[in-house]
């Protein structure tokens, strides 16, 4: 059996800040466990550039910005095994993982990470009827095809889903010669960032559909064509407005669900509208010790607040293993009337700082309100010119606010129009 | 003549309406709500430029591409120039993140540069 | 090559055929078309080992289904396939219904089938809690189960191969000639010679007969859909669970797999491309109305994959196992529809008994009749995961996080006999992509996988074999 005093269970942005800020504040024994053969996560095949702006304030590819918290982890020595995947935590922070050279470990931990990120959506889950042939897979399978291995997935492409990897992978895949017929979205609006409609799509003339979905995939082996037909308010098909488009591709970019396999065998507490765990505002979960943070705890839009999620993760986690500070006395946090949830679920009221409470909206609001209210009682009320279910939205509980809330009470956040 | 566009300078995405005379020359810009609408909006009617990233092809490294970007922002409409004398450029392992892959590409004065790590095979 | 018998169609049908002739001392090849086995009907279907009261008493499907059915639970574990004797409820939603119940009893007992029972309203509800309110009684079936048919399929056929049948893939029959008491099967390019020649192609027996002018055969395809549902559901069904048979077949069922995810359907429409495994949204739509009958809590939420596939039906409306009027060497298995899968134990038996007589061959001392179970390592503790790893690291390595698959088990899947030559193969074989993200992350994993071991490039690995590449050239 090993010991450590951290253990985090992912290399990706999430757990390296994490396992730095957590090594800042104090902790000399961490381990970070990462599935794939090099820390970075995801960015690693993020080759565009456009992360870093908040945190770094310039703008990186998404290797450049990984690179600079792997360079971190190895000059600040902090332990990490790749290629290896954990496959089990127990109720006493146990951590089973296996990889190669080690085979099965086994690892005693004080506090344990999850950064395991999230994964695509796949087609299953859309239920889209047709054959089964190849050449029909998520948009980030292909970004991995196109920008690590080097290969052209396909050649003539139909995307489904204007998140923000399905606008990258169109433009990504024109610039390698490939032609992208349309961007198909299943909403009256696009969860991507405007930027990216503008450079990805309005760039190269590709077109949007906005309320237009893919109804059938055809072809025998390879996919020859999909029928794609225009939605009505409840999403489904209009009748009348099908239409073939011809291609051997179709990339879906449908949305990112957190890995919480992990989390849910353990029993830790998931919140249904996220898919993460529920949280206090040290990120750490229903099950003590145990702390979550970055695509795992909730999908954000950008890496930037994905570090900063993870600092206040790291930073719980060596606070929980330093010891000190009395039993927690909670308040919950809850989004109504436009605002879909809010991380953290609930707050310490005897915390020390202020909090900053995330939330997503549900639909997209020009020139609304955002209104906090304790215990029905506002408290806080910001204009915002623009609100979309794509961009996370910020407020701060200050500190002092937060010594005057009792326990058992309720923040909620909504959206006034 | 009129031109819109849509500002990217924040999540806005305001709807920009530029005027513009015979010669080309910017008569009015409306629609924005900010000054960075306005001098997005002049940017992209008179010089729009994008930043490239893509890949290199590289020989002897753990993976086939290395990913590359242009340094500096290039004129929009010589992309797929840049495109095409990047597919013809190859790297030879070991690529350093920051390796200069292609110098001053196509005379903008922008360098194309390495993004990641490609260590020998 | 010269053959004693060559079987057409690798199917489990075709499967189970071969295997019981590796028995014998003669020379017997499977021949494929398709770059793998378990390709059709036995890779898309409910994976039900049926009790028998469904069947007329008498006809041939009635007699191989309760003999096969008998014969599956010992077979899955000589072979190592996963077999789970959850038994069947056919369920009753009126008072008609609970007399055709009575009936379904009484043809049940007739053919055989043991140990059958009427349940109430209550039994049932104790058996099943998900069960809808409306629901009066069921007949309960013990004897009844679940197996994988592409699984039971891939034992069979690895089995032969070890025991020295000739597994010829991607082999098209579209010529068959007879001369001097020799068939010369040829797919336009290579050919074999063969003796007899068993015809059990499926939904294409009828194609595959008139090749040597038997017209006697119509197939009609009859295609079903089927939703596949997350393990986190699996517990909403305990067995099999029907509802009543009507004219359009047994109607739509919710079952465990022998994986623990739950699985809906299957619709029936008969249909003329033998090669249209599409599914439709309004089916779809259809079978989890159906379903929802007697599972009401059932939803699209949890569905993982859906999928069709074909019944071979024939209009002789029963299974057609004989020699062909039109040439004696020739034996059609024909028809092969539900209970086919739980028949197949029986049809193989049944067939192996036909040939032996005429070719008078004789067992073989060194048969293997047993086939070794593949690494499972999602299954083991972590004390045998810890001595796994240790013998071969590359069983430490997690290639399918969703099913917990390591390169170990997907390098056995691809070196075994008649091993894996595509994705889908791996992931019949192995599970690998069949989880929750359905190969989002481990798909090109698989792909590197194999390219290394068959020694080709990544882009010339296919998704099923023909034309289904998954990659194109090299970006740069």
């Amino acid at each position: 059996m090993l010991n450590y005093d951290i253990v985090v269970i992912g290399g990706g942005p999430a757990g390296m800040a994490a396992a730095l800020k957590a090594k800042e504040c104090g902790v000399d024994s961490i381990l970070i466990l990462e599935r794939a053969e090099t820390l970075g996560g995801i960015l690693e095949q993020c080759i565009h550039t456009g992360f870093g702006l908040h945190y770094f304030g310039e703008e990186l590819s998404g290797p450049e910005y990984a690179d600079r918290f792997i360079e971190l982890v190895k000059e600040k020595e902090i332990e990490y095994k790749t290629d290896t995947m954990a496959l089990e935590i127990t109720e006493n922070n146990v951590v089973y993982a296996v990889n190669k050279t080690d085979g099965l470990l086994e690892i005693q931990a004080k506090a344990v990470i999850l950064a395991m990120g999230c994964r695509e959506r796949p087609r299953g889950a859309l239920n889209i009827a047709g054959s089964r042939a190849s050449g029909v897979m998520s948009a980030g399978t292909a970004q991995k095809y196109v920008n690590i291995d080097g290969y052209m997935p396909g050649k003539k492409v139909v995307i489904l889903g204007s998140g923000d990897i399905g606008l990258i992978m169109a433009r990504r895949m024109t610039l390698e010669g490939a032609e992208v017929k349309v961007v198909c979205e299943l909403m009256p609006y696009s969860s991507g960032l405007t930027r990216n409609i503008v450079q990805c799509l309005d760039d190269f003339n590709i077109p949007l559909r906005l309320s237009c979905t893919v109804i059938g995939i055809h072809g025998k082996d390879r996919v020859e064509g999909v029928t794609i037909a225009n939605v009505d308010e409840n999403r489904r098909p209009i009748p009348g407005t099908e239409e073939y488009i011809e291609c051997d591709t179709l990339l879906l970019s449908v949305g990112l669900i957190p890995e919480n396999e992990l989390t849910r065998a353990v029993g830790i507490q998931l919140d249904p509208v996220t898919s993460g765990a529920v949280v206090d505002e040290n990120r750490e979960t229903s099950h003590k010790g145990v702390f979550a943070c970055g695509n795992v705890l909730h999908v954000h839009d950008l890496v930037d607040y994905v570090t900063l999620e993870s600092q206040t993760a790291g930073e719980g986690a060596a606070k929980y293993v330093l010891g000190g500070g009395e039993e927690p006395e909670y308040i919950t946090t809850k989004g109504v009337s436009g605002v879909r949830y809010i991380v953290p679920q609930k707050v310490n009221i005897k915390n020390e700082g202020d909090v900053k409470l995330y939330f997503r909206v549900g639909q997209v609001y020009k020139n609304a309100k955002t209104v906090v209210k304790y215990n029905g009682e506002e408290i806080i009320s910001k204009k915002r010119p623009r609100l979309a279910p794509g961009e996370m939205e910020s407020v701060i509980i200050k500190n002092d606010m937060l010594k005057k809330f009792a326990e058992g009470g309720v923040i909620e956040i909504s959206v006034e129009e | 003549m009129q031109k819109n566009i849509i500002c990217v300078a924040c999540p806005m995405g305001c709807g920009v309406t530029v005027e513009l005379d015979d010669n080309g020359a910017i008569l009015s810009v409306t629609g924005n709500t900010c000054k960075r609408g306005d001098a997005y909006a002049r940017t992209e009617i008179t010089n729009p430029v994008r930043s490239l990233a893509t890949t290199v092809k590289v020989e002897g490294g753990i993976f086939n591409v290395v990913p590359c970007k242009s340094a500096g922002a290039l004129p929009k409409d010589k992309i797929f120039e840049c495109m095409e004398v990047i597919n013809n450029t190859s790297a030879k392992a070991p690529v350093k993140l920051g390796d200069v892959l292609v110098a001053d590409i196509l005379g903008t004065g922008i360098d194309i540069v390495a993004t990641n790590h490609c260590p020998i095979k | 090559m010269n053959y004693d018998v060559a079987v057409i169609g690798a199917g489990v049908i075709g499967s189970l055929i071969a295997r019981e002739l590796s028995r014998y001392n003669i020379k017997v090849a499977l021949v494929e078309k398709c770059n793998d086995m378990a390709m059709a009907t036995s890779k898309a279907n409910s994976a039900i080992v049926h009790a028998g009261f469904d069947a007329k008493p008498g006809s041939m499907k009635a007699k191989m289904n309760v003999a096969g059915t008998a014969l599956m639970p010992e077979l899955c574990k000589t072979l190592s396939v996963p077999f789970k004797p959850v038994g069947s409820l056919v369920v009753a939603f009126s008072d008609e219904e609970m007399v055709t119940l009575k009936e379904l009893l009484e043809r049940g007992i007739g053919n055989g089938v043991p140990d059958l029972e009427i349940y109430d309203a209550a039994k049932l509800r104790e058996k099943e809690p998900f069960i809808s309110e409306e629901a009066k009684g069921a007949l309960w079936a013990p004897s009844a189960g679940i197996v994988c048919p592409y699984e039971l399929t891939i034992a069979a056929v690895e089995n032969a191969v070890v025991n020295g049948v000739e597994f010829i893939r991607n082999f098209e029959v579209k010529k068959i000639d007879f001369a001097d008491g020799v068939f010369t099967v040829s797919n336009g390019e290579s050919k074999i010679n063969t003796k007899y020649v068993v015809n059990a192609a499926g939904v294409f027996c009828d194609e595959i007969a008139a090749l040597i002018g038997d017209d006697s055969i119509h197939t009609i395809p009859r295609k079903g859909e089927y939703m596949l549902c997350d393990k986190s559901i699996g517990h909403l069904a305990n067995h099999t669970i029907f509802q009543c048979p009507s004219k359009m077949g047994k109607g739509i069922l919710v079952t465990p797999t022998v994986d623990g995810n739950l699985l809906i359907g299957p619709s029936a429409l008969d249909i003329e491309d033998k090669t249209d495994v599409t599914t439709t949204a309004g089916t779809l739509a259809d079978v989890l109305t159906a379903a929802k009958r007697s599972v009401p809590c059932l939803t699209t939420r949890e569905v993982i994959t859906s999928f069709a596939g074909l019944r071979a039906h024939c209009t002789r409306d029963d299974f057609i196992i004989e020699p062909s009027e039109k040439n004696s060497q020739f034996i059609n298995v024909a028809g092969i529809e539900s209970p086919g899968l739980s028949s197949a134990p029986a049809i193989g038996l049944y067939v192996k008994d036909m040939l032996i007589k005429e070719l008078g061959a004789e067992e073989k001392a060194d048969f293997k009749a047993e086939r070794e179970e593949p690494v499972r390592f999602r299954h083991m503790s972590n004390e045998e995961r810890k001595a796994l790893i240790e013998k071969n690291p590359a069983y430490g390595r997690i290639i399918c996080r969703c099913e917990t698959i390591t390169e170990g088990e997907i390098l056995d899947a691809i070196h075994a006999p008649a091993g894996a030559r595509d994705v889908d193969g791996v992931k019949r074989r192995t599970r690998a992509g069949m989880g929750r993200c359905q190969g989002g992350f481990c798909g090109s994993k698989v792909v590197e996988l194999l390219a290394r071991e068959l020694g080709v490039e990544i882009n010339e690995i296919t998704k099923c074999g023909g034309n289904s590449k998954i990659l194109y050239e090299r970006t740069k």
